[in-house]
């Protein structure tokens, strides 16, 4: 049985019309139109594509809820294995309606999306990590080179198979770093780096130095005797018996623990942190996450209330992206709940 | 320094009556190595088993993996200065028991072991399943404090290492590699042409089970300090830490540091390899700034044109092996980093936790959350419970069925940072 593609082009593509129809509103055509065409030649005896949705530019920017709602009912009832969307080339607003709609093919349907984009199109940023990105040329020119890429990533991407890097199919990474066995150890290829380095030969590193946000401090509080602090910590400082199973590195979730009326978390709580010995802080947990000094605070008028819920998770490990989705998350919680200030402890 | 590692190939290896080698077959005395260990007041009981290469077998948890060894001439036996007296090593003969390990398992921390796996997809992930392997479980006394847990484990393991090292006094290896190297006016006398790289190893020495040792000295209490390399391929350093399991240098490695093996097949050919310098992974900023300036300090002083720096672990460490980068591009020596990286299960994050423009040739040897899914063993040697609590499992990581899913921060030497194993990242 051949596997089933269903695709998307704009009004242009779609042979509606130019600039004058890009506010069309979607439609979808049980036919196989403009770029559509080709691909189903490319998919020969293996696939086909069974319908085009075509929709103007302006419409989907401008409604894009209204446009994906659309969008999404035709795919859920067709039901393909794939998506495809464009190529878009560099055109801006093209770009962004090929990323909606793959992003919603993957994200609520679950489906496989490929796509063709310029790598300047602002609209890579947007659909890179959900669908296949075929790199183009940044006109329509590029069509012919485009589609036999698109068809050979469709074809992999629908039969199951893995994809090849980035470079052999001709895709924009996606930015997914994966483990793979090597030829040589790393030792090895350490020693043939640094031999061609002192020779001044041309070398590829293995790993890209990561480029990092930065975070400015918030505003110093002005008064801390009105300030309400909550305590959020990532040594792993979890009740015992840790309820809610966070992980002892590479956490996946943080957890969060009423202490309003404890003046420490001795006795009651535990580390469940991987990356150093738990025993002094077993013994004394407020030694990683200090709630008996900001109790004393309190009583003292120091500060004028310690946030009755303190929040952990564990740092070792734990990939930074989890850790901006956590901080998201407790900063949300804690900005909603009208807390000033976070006392947050590493190990 | 000239050292002579003579492997005699192991094919087998049996528990039985006498401790010997014949015909590359190694049976150990059971009775005779436990009454040994057991010497020590704090262990209170010892098991063993066997474990070879594509049995269907998983060792959990795994603290640490040794080669039995025999000094047969020159000065020092074993580990001088934590399991034998003190002496100079780097010079002599060492008949080894190539393709044997000793692996010690047992709960100590609970997070911070790992998992070997003999046979099918979890052996690609891990070198140790393919030696070897005796099994010591180690029981202690009650009221054992971690610490001291930890050390009677370590211990046992060194001494075991030697007790079936000594099976291989007479036997004639089938092997020689001969590691030889002058003092640095001699050999930058008869390389002169050839560019001079030093190697940087890095250790973790961050005091609570996190510590390698030098002669049994905790790494935590040096300054950066040279080492002909030749001292370390015969027993000068040691795994004494409890850390993720996938990027620990294991006693074994240590043994047989591949990055020194890599330059030393390179010495005299296309590099002079100037020596190794050990620098401790401090935890404090101080600590940091200082290791790091008299690391990049040292490399200079050596005249070194070149330097590969290797870590351990993750996290933090990232800060001083970039430190160090920095330093030496700085100063015009060229650099090659070796690391593992933390881009979460999915491979989308930063796979690490700081970063230098310097750092332009670095190998990655793994995600260590890359995630693994390992067939059920027919048999399990210590406790596939553990896989729950490790670093880099989770609740439910054992399926009923005995299937293991975890991250290869749990799998021991998958990610290893000397470049020990054979794993890389690309970027999809």
């Amino acid at each position: 049985m051949k596997f089933k593609v269903l695709y998307y082009v704009n009004q242009f593509f779609g042979q509606i019309g130019g600039e004058d129809k890009a506010g069309m509103e979607p439609e979808y055509k049980k036919e196989i139109i403009g770029p559509a065409m080709g691909l189903n030649g490319l998919l020969g005896d293996e696939g086909e594509i069974i319908g085009t949705l075509i929709c103007g530019d302006n419409y989907f920017n401008e409604h894009e809820e209204d446009a994906l709602e659309y969008i999404t009912k035709v795919i859920k009832e067709e039901n393909p294995d794939i998506v495809v969307a464009g190529p878009a080339f560099n055109a801006g607003r093209y770009g962004m309606a090929c990323a909606g709609v793959v992003n919603a093919a993957v994200e609520k349907l679950g489906k496989k999306a490929v796509t063709g984009m310029y790598i300047e199109n602002p609209a890579v940023d947007y659909a890179r990590g959900n669908a296949i990105i075929i790199e183009t040329k940044d006109s329509a020119a590029g069509m012919k080179e485009a589609l036999p890429k698109i068809a050979a990533v469709v074809k992999k991407l629908a039969h199951g198979e893995e994809l090849g890097t980035p470079k052999e199919e001709g895709y924009i990474p996606q930015g997914k770093r994966l483990t793979v066995f090597s030829e040589d150890r790393g030792s090895k290829r350490a020693v043939d780096m640094m031999l061609k380095r002192l020779n001044n030969e041309e070398f590829e590193t293995e790993l890209p130095m990561p480029v990092f946000d930065r975070v400015d401090p918030a505003d110093a509080i002005k008064d801390l005797s009105k300030a309400t602090i909550a305590l959020v910590t990532t040594g792993g400082i979890v009740p015992k018996g840790n309820p809610d199973r966070i992980q002892s590195a590479s956490a996946q979730k943080w957890g969060k623990y009423d202490v309003s009326k404890k003046d420490t978390l001795k006795g009651d709580y535990i580390t469940i942190h991987g990356g150093y010995d738990p025993v002094y802080a077993n013994e004394f947990p407020d030694r990683v996450a200090p709630l008996d000094i900001l109790k004393e605070f309190e009583k003292e008028g120091k500060i004028a209330k310690v946030y009755d819920y303190f929040y952990t998770t564990t740092g070792t490990g734990t990939a930074v992206g989890k850790s901006v989705e956590f901080g998201t998350e407790i900063g949300k919680e804690l900005s909603e709940a009208g807390v000033d200030g976070v006392i947050l402890t590493s190990t | 320094m000239k050292l002579e590692h003579r492997r005699i190939h192991i094919k087998d290896m049996q528990i039985g009556k006498e401790t010997k080698v014949v015909d590359g077959v190694l049976t150990i005395n059971e009775e005779e190595l436990i009454k040994c260990l057991k010497e020590d007041k704090k262990i209170k009981e010892v098991k063993l088993d066997i474990a070879r290469p594509g049995e269907k077998t998983r060792i959990i948890p795994v603290k640490d993996v040794i080669e039995p060894r025999v000094k047969i001439e020159g000065s020092g036996n074993g580990f001088p200065g934590v399991s034998t007296d003190i002496a100079q090593l780097g010079d002599g003969k060492v008949n080894i028991l190539h393709g044997a390990a000793i692996v010690t398992v047992g709960d100590i921390v609970g997070f911070q072991e790992g998992v070997v796996d003999m046979w099918g997809e979890g052996a690609k992930w891990t070198p140790f399943s393919k030696t070897y392997n005796l099994v010591i479980d180690i029981v202690p006394v009650e009221g054992l404090e971690p610490h001291n847990h930890e050390a009677a484990v370590r211990l046992a393991g060194l001494r075991a290492a030697e007790y079936v090292g000594e099976a291989g006094r007479d036997v004639e290896p089938d092997e020689i590699k001969t590691y030889e190297l002058g003092s640095l006016a001699e050999e930058a006398k008869k390389y002169p042409e050839l560019p001079k790289v030093a190697y940087v190893e890095m250790l973790i020495s961050q005091g609570l089970l996190h510590d390698g040792y030098i002669y049994g000295v905790n790494s935590q209490l040096i300054l950066p300090t040279l080492l002909h390399p030749n001292e370390e391929l015969d027993g000068a350093v040691i795994s004494g830490n409890c850390v993720a399991a996938c990027d620990k240098i294991t006693t074994y490695q240590h043994q047989n540091n591949s990055a020194i093996l890599d330059l030393y097949e390179a010495h005299g050919k296309t590099i002079n390899f100037l020596g190794v310098i050990l620098t401790p992974e401090l935890t404090t900023l101080k600590g940091k700034f200082r290791t790091c300036d008299y690391t990049a300090k040292l490399c200079k002083t050596l005249g070194a044109d070149g330097v590969i720096i290797s870590e351990e672990g993750y996290g933090n460490p990232d800060s001083d092996l970039l430190m160090i980068c920095e330093r030496l591009e700085n100063s015009g020596i060229k650099t090659v980093l070796i690391t593992d990286e933390c881009s979460g299960r999915d491979g989308m994050g930063q796979p690490l936790a700081d970063t230098k423009k310097e750092a332009i040739a670095v190998i990655s040897t793994g995600n260590v959350s890359h995630v693994v899914k390992l067939p059920p063993a027919d048999k399990v040697i210590g406790n596939d419970r553990a896989m729950e609590t490790l670093a880099g499992g989770w609740e439910g990581s054992l399926s009923e069925d005995g299937t293991l899913e975890c991250e290869l921060n749990a799998v021991i030497g998958a990610t290893s940072e000397i470049g020990y194993h054979n794993l890389t990242v690309k970027l999809y």
